[in-house]
């Protein structure tokens, strides 16, 4: 399959981009706003094609532990699930974490706490950027905007899942889950082979072969100093994807007098609001953090340098504004704004906003 | 004659299996039945020589470090989670042969879920059950497969039925799945006994390699620590308790 | 060029359908597009509506509060998204059920009666395209028709392709009720 442009809804997206990845596996259970991904692979068949293995698992929790099961033997897998359904994998996650596996993991965020709304919402930030799951571990954590980059980030995530044996996230909002925009899926890539997986993973359980040693994946030691150097080996590698790869997007921060943080879709909706106070004569820049971690520290920092204040907009209560606070050590007021229980804030609102909490107190 | 003219390759009757590691001091208690099992499963393995095929899935409980003494590769899964894990390890690399190692927990309490569905998706892998009737590695509790009556730290008095429930027969269950082609239960207490469940292993890893389907191979054991007993009266009181309840032979053989 | 359109009606009326086939037609005559829907457990019988907005650039905010077009397709969607046409935008409505017309005078209003046009045409799933007949004539940004009929060939499965002559022919009328 050629590089091609279509126009379909981020969630169909994912499962394009996959299948065009080279992804080996995806293992998941149905739950709105995201089940279009595993209804669009049954309906592309990709084993007849790629031989993708793709697979209607009997729960969240069977699902993670197939890509556990999957990343152990090294190949490219992941799953999909919305926040009551990610919560479930939460054990398996860590599991991921500790032993060291490349997985992809997509959350089409939807409006908790609890069985919550269906409607759009970014309420599992604190989940996915600060452990989620038992222990010390971080994921690599991408916050895509576009239905392009939900496409983008299937890439992106699965090469950083694999450069760093870590896995990565794709923390998505209903709302790219669910719109269509257009865009361009990449070449058809193919699956990597067994010869190539083993040069690539020689880490992997995929059959003891010659006369090497037998590979045992397991995030088990019970002995406190050996379980103690495995923590600082993940911590070093956390500050090493720290270092490498923090991503974000600027726009008119140089010249503005008040900075917008907000991630996802809301970057979107608070850069028209940007337009907006532009005709009112209020200079606006924004920052978009890509990576949710590694947070984009020092560049917040650094465009808040000068400015009058900082509001950030989350479809939540408050979660992000944590890390943006620690960003500017509290040298400039930093305002949240958010709706809950799914509903999306109007550009308008964005403003008003602004104006209220920022500009006129 | 000198006893060094009696030791020689000739008069070899037996011999620790070339996959049982034995580099590595073995951490289950004297008497366990574990040890044997994984005897078994070491020799199965080699002699269909699958070695550089085979994956195990070890699970949550006392066996959880079976991947430090089989010489296979090992996937260490979450508890109850085995099934799961060799699900995907057994689709995305079709000709190895995945077989998980599952205790009473494992399988009939917090995995109940994964192992009816694999099995009943009729994954070609081997689930292996040994049912001690007991929680050995976190002290000796209740398990879903503790019979009525039976102490454990969390029945001090005596499993009850009408606080705690029947004790469950899982195997009774997975037997009636359409996705299973074997399934059968057995016991390493007495040498012949041991042969059969030999035997079972092997067909159970031939299956997978034909690509039957799901065999589930449960083995009926003793925790004398856990039941607080010799080896000797565990052995015994398995024999007179454990069998009634769960009766030894095949349930499905397809 | 940006128009920043919203279609509002019943589910099951083909709002999200016309809006899907609207997007795809931007998209064949190379315009950026975004296609939002309000999703819910609804399928049928409860209101539906869809943002779509084609622009020569890079779309931002797929949700919004104003807007250049609005499609009101029943007394609610009506009532509800009336107030939020721009200023010198334009409000297109169907008036089979209406009993509250709309006042503003800083608009265009087209009434149009495009269910008494989709019953001369004799097939009632033509409705939502005589809507887009009404929507293509009155929108400032001239969408070519052959890049409709593109715009239709993608987001219709094979199997209606059939359907595409008599698609043509509801849109045809709806422009024609705009006359």
């Amino acid at each position: 399959m050629k590089e091609e442009v279509r126009l379909m809804k981020g969630n169909e997206a994912i499962a394009h981009a996959a299948i065009r990845y080279g992804c080996d596996g995806y293992f998941g259970y149905p739950i709105t706003p995201q089940s279009e991904v595993l209804e669009t692979l049954e309906e592309l068949m990709p084993w007849e094609t790629t031989g993708m293995v793709v697979l209607q698992a009997e729960s969240e929790v069977a699902a993670i532990n197939m890509v556990y099961g999957g990343a152990a033997t090294g190949k490219a897998v992941m799953t999909s699930s919305s926040s009551p359904g990610v919560s479930l994998k939460q054990e398996g996650i860590s599991y991921i974490a500790a032993a060291s596996l490349p997985a992809l993991i997509l959350n089409v965020m939807r409006g908790g706490p609890g069985l919550g709304t269906i409607q759009p919402s970014q309420a599992d930030y604190f989940q996915a950027t600060k452990g989620g799951g038992h222990g010390d571990y971080h994921l690599i954590v991408l916050a895509p905007s576009t239905v392009q980059e939900m496409v983008d980030f299937v890439g992106l995530g699965f090469d950083l899942a694999f450069k760093y044996t870590n896995p990565a996230m794709i923390l998505a909002d209903g709302i790219v889950g669910q719109m269509m925009e257009k865009v361009v899926l990449p070449e058809q890539r193919p699956r990597r082979t067994e010869e190539e997986i083993r040069k690539q993973c020689p880490w992997a359980a995929d059959g003891r072969k010659g006369d090497r040693k037998r590979n045992v994946i397991t995030s088990l030691e019970l002995e406190s100093s050996r379980m103690e150097v495995i923590n600082h080996q993940l911590q070093a590698r956390y500050r090493e994807i720290e270092k490498n790869e923090t991503r974000w997007e600027e726009i008119d921060v140089e010249g503005a007098d008040y900075l917008i943080v907000a991630f996802g879709t809301i970057a979107r909706i608070c850069d028209k609001a940007r337009e907006l106070a532009a005709e009112k004569g209020i200079k606006v820049g924004i920052v978009r953090p890509i990576t949710l971690w590694p947070f984009p520290t020092d560049a917040i920092a650094k465009a808040a340098e000068g400015k009058k204040g900082i509001l950030c907009v989350e479809l939540n209560a408050g979660q992000m504004i944590e890390d943006v606070r620690l960003a500017v050590h509290d040298n400039l007021p930093v305002e949240h704004f958010g709706r809950l229980g799914g509903i999306i804030p109007s550009p308008e609102e964005v403003v008003v906003a602004l104006e209220e909490k920022i500009i006129n107190k | 004659m000198d006893i060094k003219d009696i030791i020689c390759a000739e008069n070899k009757v037996y011999a620790a299996p070339e996959l049982l590691d034995q580099s590595v001091h073995m951490h289950y208690c004297p008497g366990c039945s574990h040890g044997v099992i994984h005897k078994l499963v070491a020799e199965v393995i080699a002699e269909l020589g699958i070695t550089e095929r085979t994956v195990g899935v070890s699970p949550v409980g006392c066996a959880v470090f079976a991947y430090n003494y089989i010489d296979v590769d090992w996937i260490e899964a979450a508890h109850g989670r085995a099934p799961a894990v060799a699900t995907a390890a057994s689709r995305l690399w079709p000709e190895n042969v995945l077989f998980t190692y599952q205790g009473d927990g494992d399988m009939s309490a917090i995995g109940t879920a994964e192992s009816i569905h694999a099995a009943n998706r009729g994954e070609n892998i081997v689930m292996i059950f040994v049912n001690n009737a007991i929680y050995g590695m976190t002290g000796g509790q209740m398990a879903p497969t503790t019979l009525v009556g039976q102490k454990t730290a969390t029945t001090p008095y005596g499993r009850r039925i009408d606080l705690n429930g029947h004790p469950l027969e899982i195997t009774n269950l997975m037997a009636i799945l359409d996705g299973t082609c074997y399934v059968t239960r057995q016991s390493v207490h007495t040498p012949a006994a041991v042969r059969k469940t030999k035997a079972a292993l092997k067909k159970a890893f031939e299956n997978a390699m034909a690509k039957k389907g799901t065999s589930v191979v449960e083995v009926v054991a003793t925790c004398n620590s856990g039941w607080k007993m010799s080896p000797e009266k565990a052995n015994e009181w398995m024999a007179e308790n454990m069998f009634p309840k769960y009766p030894l032979g095949d349930l499905k053989n397809e | 060029m940006k128009e920043e359109i919203i279609i509002a009606g019943f589910g099951g009326q083909g709002v999200l359908s016309m809006g899907k086939i609207l997007a795809y037609s931007g998209l064949m005559d190379d315009k950026e597009v975004t296609w939002m829907p309000s999703y819910g457990p609804e399928q049928r019988g409860g209101t539906a509506n869809v943002t779509v907005i084609l622009s020569d650039e890079k779309i931002s905010s797929p949700v919004l509060d104003k807007y250049d077009i609005v499609i009101a397709l029943n007394q609610q969607s009506l009532d509800k998204f009336a107030p939020k046409v721009k200023p010198g935008g334009i409000l297109i409505y169907d008036t089979n059920g209406i009993h509250n017309r709309p006042t503003r005078d800083d608009i265009t209003i087209y009434p149009i009666d495009a269910m008494e046009a989709t019953l001369d045409l004799g097939n009632s799933k033509a409705y939502n395209m005589v809507v887009m007949g009404s929507l293509l004539e009155a929108m400032p940004y001239k969408l070519p028709m052959e890049n409709v009929i593109k715009g239709l060939k993608k987001s219709l499965p094979e199997r209606h392709h059939k359907l595409i002559p008599l698609n043509e022919q509801a849109i045809e009328k709806g422009r024609s009720l705009l006359k």
